[in-house]
């Protein structure tokens, strides 16, 4: 089976969609000729030609608007926003247009585009290259979000989402790009190459929107996390030698809610984990849903680990990423709870 | 200098305010014909004073006149004026429901009529309007059924939108009208995705964006103009200038750049302005902009300069922001006063025919009227359900929609 970095394995799914479908077109800031400043479009704008691949003037309200425009046409839009950060001017579009298409025109016309964005921080990329907009996606009728953390899910999940007939926004948590990053950010980072979720099958295959996967099996506590925040959960799993049960839920909407309730009803506890603000982050949606469908079960409070309310800063990155220590406190106080 | 050391800001005001004398001796109106009917093909930045100009083909006697005349025949106009006439009908009717509560909102287009219905008349089967919520003639031209229109305007059981949409937000892909949004300038950049698409694929189809005086001061304004300057996208971009904005005179959102036509020179796109109150001049322009998106030619931005003289809404009262007599004032007069004198003139009409069809098209009208509420209003007879609110946000419900439909019982 070959190993494939994450970069390597979005680029193989769009490789991938765009051989089977010449419906399906890339475009985005610098996605063209050079491929993207990670690089993810490498090499498509070559094998596809200009009409399949190009490059987009630096306004991401054009980007996604003329993507629906496209979508409303007949083709499949697949299209980046070089960094989550910048998808605000789309905001509008993604959310009153993308979103309520098929629902506002009773089918008429639907809008079948996927929209990826890097996200996260752990890069040094200040307030405006290190957000996590997920729950600014997930509040809104008519989106699908999906947030892989692995290369081979990436290339799965990204298949899947282009050949969905729906809008879907898919997250890149850019940490994980080129390896397993657990929050320790002194030590470096184990290659995808070496790492089993790194072995990528050519060719097409699916991951399924709306599954979750069990990273971890255990019966303490059940973890709830996604992207990068799965690495950092079982460093902290490990290091506290509690045995938790960690779920990737890789899809955040449409959301796994049967994978989750079955695990909390097993393990009486959940600590939930993002790196993205905490106050109405998709944690509170994550713990609302538990309360209601777990609350007879439970054995402790609830928990959430997440990025501080204050913008992302730059040179104290560290002391806001909720790295294993933080989420290791966690499990131990709801173990203790 | 007198005006050295202090700031001073600078709000654009209108010539005249409710209880002033209307005044339009500053519109400069160029005379019909005058204004030369270039090659598809030339040069842009050959043609530059033609965003200043007015494009006229009717004159003040009615005839026909100038390079850009000639294009209809007499059954093609006559069509066009009962298109018109149909589509200020149903306007009147439907205001009227509204009023008497069968609805909770409406938009008329009166003095408005022919951009719509002349532009729809330039255009091929499979060309994609992407339409504002005052181009309802794109549908009336297009032989749309008024009952369906008027089953969406009540929301009620035979709304093909299912009750979802505020009424007159129509969606219709088969007519070539992309579903309306409710907001603005959005479905502008849209057009020009659209067109990019139709050219990927390498097929013949064209768009068209269509936006108002007050929206092109929309970003998306701006990001459609890119995107259809850069990949010389086969669209025609339609700014209907009918010089208010609810209450916002268009200086509001035209600022110093003279016209809204102007704003496409930056770009290099061929930009025009034509006198949207004369169905002639609107079907030549849009013909000649259509024919340069098909040969390749790239976009044409074109400015409608008209003038809206009903209210915005059903929720609006112009009497709060502008003189009362503004509207019989306005330079360019009434689209279908200007038609009908002209197919006078050519001997191929009268005012006896003009007043026997007006109650024809009345009789119609009211026909489907009353057919559209058989299947129910807003608030009264046969709706959408309950469960039609949870249906077809996904092409598959996802499971907590599931729930939340069980939830509330359906």
């Amino acid at each position: 089976m070959p190993r494939r970095t994450m970069i390597e394995a979005i680029r193989d799914a769009m490789d991938v969609s765009m051989g089977r479908d010449d419906k399906v077109v890339v475009f985005g800031e610098d996605v063209g000729f050079f491929g993207g400043v990670f690089r993810c479009t490498q090499g498509l704008q070559a094998k596809y030609g200009k009409s399949r691949c190009f490059d987009a003037p630096i306004n991401e309200s054009g980007i996604v608007g003329s993507a629906i425009g496209m979508a409303a046409y007949g083709l499949k839009p697949c299209v980046e926003i070089q960094f989550a950060d910048y998808m605000y001017p789309a905001y509008d579009q993604l959310t009153q247009e993308a979103a309520r298409l098929r629902y506002r025109s009773n089918g008429d016309f639907t809008c079948p585009i996927v929209v990826r964005m890097p996200t996260g921080g752990g890069i040094f990329g200040g307030q405006t290259h290190s957000q996590s907009p997920e729950a600014l996606f997930t509040h809104v009728s008519g989106l699908k979000t999906v947030v892989p953390s692995n290369p081979h899910d990436a290339k799965g999940l990204l298949i899947a989402a282009i050949e969905d007939p729906d809008p879907v926004i898919f997250l890149e948590p850019k940490r994980l790009y080129n390896g397993p990053f657990d929050g320790h950010h002194d030590r470096p980072v184990t290659p995808w190459s070496k790492h089993q979720l790194g072995e990528v099958a050519d060719g097409h295959y699916t991951v399924p929107l709306g599954k979750a996967a069990i990273r971890r099996a255990g019966s303490d506590v059940t973890v709830l996390a996604y992207g990068t925040m799965v690495y950092v959960a079982q460093a902290a799993a490990e290091e506290t030698g509690i045995d938790a049960e960690i779920i990737d839920l890789r899809t955040l909407l449409p959301l796994d809610l049967d994978a989750i309730v079955a695990s909390v009803k097993k393990t009486g506890r959940c600590v939930i984990v993002h790196e993205a603000t905490l106050t109405s982050g998709f944690g509170a949606e994550l713990s609302a849903l538990v309360q209601e469908n777990c609350f007879y079960h439970l054995e402790a409070p609830v928990a959430r680990v997440a990025g501080w309310d204050t913008p992302y800063p730059h040179a104290q990155e560290w002391d806001y990423f909720p790295g294993p220590a933080r989420v290791g406190r966690a499990l131990i106080e709801t173990l203790e709870a | 200098m007198a005006d050295a050391g202090m700031l001073r800001f600078h709000v654009p005001e209108p010539e005249v305010r409710p209880g002033g004398t209307p005044d339009f001796s500053n519109v400069t109106i160029a005379a019909a014909g005058s204004v030369p009917r270039p090659d598809i093909d030339v040069d842009p930045r050959t043609i530059r004073d033609m965003a200043f100009s007015i494009i006229r083909v009717l004159n003040r006697d009615g005839e026909a006149v100038g390079p850009w005349a000639g294009l209809l025949s007499n059954e093609e106009l006559l069509e066009g004026l009962r298109h018109m006439m149909t589509l200020r009908t149903f306007d009147a009717r439907m205001q009227m429901a509204q009023r008497q509560g069968k609805t909770s909102f409406y938009m008329q287009h009166l003095g408005e009529e022919a951009v719509s219905c002349a532009f729809r008349k330039a255009l091929e089967p499979g060309d994609m309007n992407f339409p504002t919520y005052r181009q309802a003639g794109l549908l009336i031209a297009d032989g749309y059924p008024m009952v369906t229109m008027m089953n969406q305007i009540y929301s009620n059981e035979a709304d093909p939108l299912k009750g979802r949409q505020l009424p007159i937000m129509y969606s219709s892909k088969e007519h070539g009208f992309f579903s309306i949004s409710g907001n603005l300038a959005t479905q502008y950049i849209q057009a020009v995705g659209w067109a990019m698409a139709s050219a990927i694929s390498n097929d013949s189809k064209i768009a068209a964006g269509w936006i108002g005086d007050g929206s092109t001061a929309e970003s998306d304004f701006h990001s459609a103009l890119v995107f259809a300057s850069t990949y010389k996208a086969p669209v025609v971009l339609n700014v209907v200038n009918n010089q208010w904005a609810i209450s916002t005179f268009q200086g509001i959102a035209r600022g110093g750049s003279g016209t809204f036509a102007a704003r496409g020179l930056g770009f290099g796109i061929p930009s025009l302005r034509v006198d949207g109150n004369d169905y002639l001049a609107v079907h030549a322009v849009a013909k000649w902009a259509a024919e340069r998106a098909r040969k390749n030619l790239g976009p044409t931005l074109v400015e409608y300069v008209t003038y809206r003289a009903g209210a915005h809404s059903s929720s609006d009262d112009p009497s709060a922001y502008r003189p009362k007599t503004e509207s019989d004032a306005w330079p360019l007069g009434d689209p279908i006063v200007r038609l009908k004198n002209h197919l006078i003139g050519l001997g191929a009409w009268s005012d006896e025919r003009h007043a026997q069809a007006e109650a024809e098209i009345l009789d119609t009208v009211i026909a489907a009227q009353k057919e559209a509420e058989s299947h129910g209003t807003l608030h009264a007879g046969g709706k959408p359900s309950t469960r039609d609110m949870f249906e077809g946000l996904y092409a598959e419900m996802p499971p907590h929609l599931r729930r939340q439909r069980q939830q509330a019982g359906v």
